[in-house]
């Protein structure tokens, strides 16, 4: 009976991929993505992906893909790097960003993410440029995307009391829930207009507050410590209910002096640095 | 260590009074300490309540047993042996019926009206453990049924009406018995607004309206098998409770049973019921009429129970045996939502009650022994299993925060074993008991999530690895009974380990905006709890009689500290003519100062008290219908007081004037 269903589905599935008119590598290749826009030159498309199918000011986890114009098919042996790139009216800069690797157990796409740390407006805008090699090859294609602004603080860009320049970003709770939740935090700092290293050996506390119901705390947070693997920092997030929280944070150096954020109290309400989240 | 030592002491009596035991004697019943309180039953006048259409609250309060604690004018919450709801066994007809508010704003009683009970049987210690697990004691409500006593149509009206709190009552009863069937149906509609304390102070959110319909059917089909059904559907809407943050919307139930009962010939058991029943509570908080909140919050809670139990009753020579297998699954959650200033805002919403399921299998045995004439001895065992579980995936990753380690459910077994003796000679009668018992900790002890506390301010977080609460707990009691007087004195002393209460975590922030702190339930070494009450009657004359009641309870942890809702020495006394068809009874009601408080818990010292009531009744015929009157005064004086057990220092009703007109055809 189970052997029945699975060559009705294997039925199924043949036909389906004749009838369309592109190759589909897999079935699953694309579990969970949604089309955010193609980027064309001469010879390819790049296939933008994301879990809503936008972007929007913050971390950003994106996929893609590269399809070539001449055979359809898609790249599987691409060495990927991206830039992406604030246009202001008196200057340019560029944003945090990861490397792009091949996405493991799939077979042509490719991901990373980006922090666009400001949104798009009518004057100014982002452009995303990606440069890479087939064989040998270099080839490049640029165009304009769009990064509209979060409805929730989801990063923040500073000057701590060293005097440089940080960006965080959050990550996860992608989707928050009454738990205690894992969270994850990207610190960067700003060195110069075009590069944004991670920092390591840092310490974000947190705070989690809710303003509506008198600063409300929840126990057993767990601030966040940077990870080997990933570079991002990792801690737990407990939400004790649904609603607005304001996730206070203060960023600590290496040597645990504080660079920027405040310790939450009676009189003092809010940390100047802070993330939210709503659920 | 301690358990086993007990267990050989019990076993040690065991033996020594069977070694005492004599010729059997299966004509001879054996007695039971239970004490009963006659509510609605066809009985003499003189055992008729001067006010029969108090509340229940009102008339098991009389017992020496029982205190209440009141959030308002509706809804008291029974405390038996000075040990509340968690600690105590509340069941109607044997079925267990568990309140939808996670503020126990809804004691069971609150569910029934007086119209439906014919008595309400109070059983100190373990030996009430016949329903379910307890410490302190039990209290079974029975319902009012006609049975097959007096064929025909029976009908009755009630009116009531009292001028403080202005609540005006309304019930009718209607029962017909027939050949082999009989129905039995009341109404009951109670409206109160809010009630003036003495010195004429209103006290503000203490009304209250409330419906009641209940039906019992039964059907005979052979001359010893019985069938019966029986309903009730209790609704209140827009109830007060001044002492609390919130008042109550709707508090609904509908409690539904089928028995079966068996009454075999020639045989040893001489009775055997079973009854399969479902209730179902609607409970929902309400913040909307209060002038000022700092957030507005739903709080609905709901509560279903799935219960079943064959009982078997029987003699087997001088043995007088019972034998009670049961079953319940119990379903109760309970949400919170809170409504933030900013309307853009998400809702703010959590369980309080993260859909506990509840199931309790039990076998309770029974066996009392007819010793020589006087003397009969009493054992009871129970053993029990009860499987806890979490079914609310959002309810358990809650609770989670707190215990990451927190598994989805839970299994506990419960074990309770008891011993009497009761000896009855010439008028004395003396008894002594030891026992053992234990209880799972409640819904709210094990899963409540943020549970506010009005009280001593704080919220409550359950804990489910709590351990079982045991209790030791020895009796004696002793009295003397001649045709004109008599006297009885009975104290129960309960040592209980692990005994559960919350402690204030500093690290935690309160979620109820202006809490003092977080409270997480956890287990003292030990707490000891002493009752003991004196009850004296004496007639003067064939028609007037003097009884007195004194009662005294002690609870302290094993700190030293004072528990909280320990009474302080309260005492009653009334005077009571009768004749044949008129009856009147002054009486007086007071309690000793309140030295023993605990701030800890949010008491404070009460003062003491005494108020003075006055109640007459009397009966005659009109035609063939059959009137009552009874009109009472009660706080004459209009005392302006509180009690020890008055939720926040609430004061009671000041002076009540209020009048019963019951008509029967």
């Amino acid at each position: 009976m189970k052997y029945l269903r699975i060559i009705t589905l294997v039925v199924l599935s043949v036909f389906a991929s004749c009838s369309s008119e592109v190759d589909v590598p897999s079935a699953n290749e694309l579990d969970g993505l949604t089309k955010i826009q193609e980027i064309t030159n001469d010879t390819h498309t790049i296939e933008l992906f994301s879990a809503t199918g936008t972007l929007e000011q913050g971390h950003n986890a994106i996929s893609l893909r590269i399809k070539s114009k001449s055979t359809n098919d898609y790249v599987k042996n691409a060495a990927i790097t991206w830039s992406p790139l604030m246009n202001m009216t008196s200057m340019q800069h560029a944003s945090p960003y990861s490397g792009v690797v091949k996405t493991a157990a799939k077979e042509s796409l490719y991901n990373g993410y980006i922090v666009f740390q400001m949104a798009e407006n009518d004057m100014e805008h982002w452009t995303l440029t990606i440069n890479y090699t087939i064989d040998g090859v270099a080839y490049s294609a640029n165009s304009q995307i769009r990064v509209p602004a979060s409805a929730k603080r989801r990063v923040i860009s500073f000057t701590g009391t060293d005097g440089k320049k940080y960006v965080m970003a959050l990550i996860d709770p992608v989707t928050p829930k009454v738990a205690l939740n894992d969270i994850s935090v990207a610190v960067f700092r700003m060195e110069s207009m075009m590069l944004f290293p991670v920092v390591d050996n840092f310490k974000v506390k947190i705070d989690p507050r809710m303003p509506s119901m008198g600063n409300h705390s929840s126990p057993n947070n767990v601030d966040l410590l940077q990870s080997a693997s990933d570079e991002l920092y990792h801690g737990k997030l407990s939400l004790t209910m649904t609603g607005y929280w304001k996730i206070n944070l203060q960023l600590l150096n290496a040597s645990n002096e504080v660079l920027k954020g405040e310790t939450i109290t009676d009189d003092v309400k809010a940390s100047s640095i802070y993330f939210e989240i709503e659920f | 260590m301690k358990n086993i030592i007990f267990l050989l002491l019990l076993l040690f009596q065991t033996s020594t009074l069977l070694f005492a035991q004599e010729q059997a004697n299966d004509s001879l019943v054996p007695k039971n300490l239970n004490e009963v309180i006659v509510i609605g039953k066809k009985s003499q006048l003189y055992q008729k309540q001067l006010k029969p259409l108090a509340t229940i609250d009102e008339y098991l309060q009389q017992s020496g047993k029982v205190e209440m604690i009141k959030r308002g004018g509706y809804a008291w919450e029974p405390m038996i042996n000075s040990m509340a709801t968690e600690r105590t066994l509340i069941t109607i007809d044997g079925m267990r019926i568990f309140g939808a508010c996670t503020d126990k704003m809804d004691p069971i009683t609150s569910y029934v009206e007086v119209s439906n009970l014919s008595e309400a049987t109070i059983i100190s210690g373990q030996q009430g453990g016949n329903h379910g697990s307890t410490i302190g004691g039990a209290i079974d409500l029975k319902r009012n049924r006609s049975g097959f006593e007096s064929p025909g149509w029976d009908t009755s009206l009630n009116i009531g009406y009292e001028t403080n709190a202005n609540q005006k009552i309304l019930g009718t009863a209607i029962n017909y018995v027939g050949q082999s069937f009989y129905i039995d149906t009341d109404f009951m509609h109670r409206d109160a607004g809010n009630y003036t304390a003495g010195n004429n102070q209103e006290v503000m959110f203490s009304q209250f309206t409330k419906f009641n319909f209940s039906a019992t059917s039964g059907f005979k089909f052979t001359e010893n098998k019985l069938v019966e059904a029986s309903i009730i559907y209790d609704k209140a809407i827009d109830v007060g409770y001044p002492a609390l943050p919130m008042d109550v919307s709707l508090a609904k139930a509908l409690i539904t049973s089928l028995k079966y009962e068996y009454v075999p010939q020639d045989s040893s058991i001489k009775n055997w019921e079973t009854k399969v029943y479902y209730n179902t509570i609607t409970h929902r908080m309400d913040d909307t009429k209060r002038p000022s909140v700092p957030i507005h919050m739903d709080m609905p809670g709901w509560s279903d129970t799935y219960g079943f139990y064959s009982k078997a009753k029987g003699i087997f020579e001088n043995h007088h045996f019972v034998a009670d297998l049961n079953s319940f699954y119990n379903r109760s959650v309970a949400e919170m939502t809170m409504y933030p200033t900013d309307p853009n805002e998400s809702l703010m919403f959590m369980y309080t009650w993260p859909d506990v399921r509840t199931l309790y299998n039990g076998i309770f045995l029974e066996d009392n022994i007819v010793l020589k004439k006087h003397s009969s001895l009493k054992f009871t065992a129970s053993i029990a299993n009860q499987f806890n579980e979490v079914a609310s995936e959002l309810g358990l990753e809650s609770l989670q925060i707190f215990y990451p380690d927190m598994e989805k459910s839970k299994n506990r077994l419960l074990k309770s074993v008891s011993s009497n003796f009761l000896r009855n000679h010439n008028g004395f009668e003396y008894g002594f008991g030891l026992a053992y018992g234990e209880r799972a900790p409640s819904v709210s002890e094990a899963y409540g999530f943020y549970l506010f506390n009005s009280f001593d301010r704080y919220d409550y977080i359950g804990n489910p690895g709590l351990k079982n609460e045991k209790s030791a707990e020895a009796n004696v009691s002793l009295s003397y009974a001649t045709n004109k007087k008599s006297a009885r004195i009975s104290a129960s002393y309960f040592h209980i380990s692990d005994y559960i209460v919350g402690k204030p975590d500093a690290t935690l922030s309160p979620m109820t905006i202006g809490g003092s702190g977080v409270k997480i339930y956890t287990a003292l070494d030990y707490a000891i709890i002493f009752n003991a009450d004196l009850n004296l009657q004496y007639a003067i004359s064939s028609q007037l009689k003097w009884k007195g009641q004194l009662v005294y309870s002690y609870g302290k942890d094993n700190k030293k500290e004072n528990l909280p809702f320990i009474s302080p020495l309260r005492y009653s006394t009334a005077l009571n003519y009768n004749t044949q068809h008129f009856s009147s009874e002054i009486s007086v009601q007071g309690n000793a100062v309140q030295s023993q408080y605990n701030p800890f818990y949010g008491e404070d010292r009460t003062a003491e008290y005494a108020i003075l009531n006055l109640a007459s009744s009397y009966s005659f015929h009109v035609d063939s219908s059959k009137w009552n009157l009874r009109a009472g005064v009660e706080n004459i004086l209009d005392t302006y007081y509180s009690t020890f057990s008055d939720w926040n220092n609430i004061p009671r009703m000041g002076r009540n004037f209020f009048l019963n007109v019951t008509i029967s055809y």
